[in-house]
């Protein structure tokens, strides 16, 4: 059953990737800029399985597995400190919370 | 010729669906970075994952679409919308702050990465990504992703679960109440 080529799907990935990077770029909020960090990692993930099923390899689907652990690894640290963050009464804005820089 | 017309009705039935879910991930992306509302991005990010595991459905990756449904939409996200709804009311839009350029910049910056991955694949793969061999229906089965991570892959199955916990030995070491910052906040408020 034939339907779109691996190079739509290679397409869709990559327009994911660059509007989860034009949220992290842009966003002030930092839940925003986690989502469009996870949206960043579906792109990634959804390039890794279109060129799985291309190549008939399994490497790239058990890859996807491991990307999304570590995004639900990385997501729980990063809430973590947004909470942690809140607690302090701090503001929740990316260009404030910018102490540790330099 | 019926034969013909069931192949072609399959694969209009699999284009159909590859448009409706293709679009929804690209709207529903868009409206994640677009949403002032963070509750609201972070529905529009389900709607995302969801598309998302249509699309992996139709390249025949089975267990990683149950596998996005149940972590990612069910567990990741519900955890988001916690976090979300335990901060409260932090609407923002997202064009304001910052200079102007900034703004422009990003956007500049998110259509060259998108274009460089457009170019490159196209110039380097476009002829081998033009037609993909029939894979059999083991193919992205459980049990198959099961075998391979037992045997060729244990070292990525093994480090992957180590990851995990030290990313929730992290998460209760940061939602911890110890006494300092029990003062600490006493003295903030």
């Amino acid at each position: 059953m034939s339907g779109p080529g691996i190079a739509w799907y290679l397409g869709v990935a990559g327009f994911l990737f660059g509007t989860g990077a034009l949220g992290v770029l842009l966003r002030r909020n930092p839940l925003i800029v986690l989502l469009s960090l996870e949206i960043m990692l579906n792109g990634a993930n959804l390039a890794l399985i279109a060129f799985s099923r291309h190549a008939q390899n399994g490497a790239g689907q058990i890859f996807a597995l491991a990307v999304m652990a570590v995004a639900a690894s990385e997501v729980c640290v990063g809430l973590g400190l947004v909470v942690a963050i809140h607690r302090r009464n701090l503001a929740l804005d990316v260009d404030r919370l910018s102490e540790l820089r330099g | 010729m019926s034969v013909l017309a069931a192949y072609s009705a399959g694969s209009a039935l699999v284009w159909i669906v590859w448009v409706l879910a293709g679009f929804a991930c690209l709207a529903s992306g868009v409206a994640v970075v677009s949403f002032s509302n963070p509750f609201y991005s972070a529905l529009a990010l389900i709607a995302n994952l969801g598309s998302l595991a249509v699309l992996y459905l139709l390249v025949s990756a089975e267990f990683v679409a149950a596998a996005q449904v149940l972590v990612y939409a069910g567990a990741v996200m519900v955890m988001f919308l916690f976090v979300i709804a335990y901060v409260g009311p932090v609407a923002q839009t997202p064009w304001a702050g910052g200079p102007r350029w900034q703004t422009v910049a990003a956007v500049l910056a998110a259509a060259a990465i998108f274009l460089e991955i457009v170019v490159v694949i196209g110039l380097k793969a476009s002829g081998r990504l033009a037609h993909s061999e029939h894979v059999n229906a083991t193919f992205g089965s459980p049990g198959w992703i099961g075998r391979l991570f037992l045997t060729d892959h244990l070292l990525a199955f093994e480090i992957t679960s180590v990851v995990l916990l030290i990313a929730a030995v992290g998460g209760v070491i940061l939602g911890s109440h110890t006494r300092r910052t029990q003062l600490e906040e006493a003295s903030l408020k």
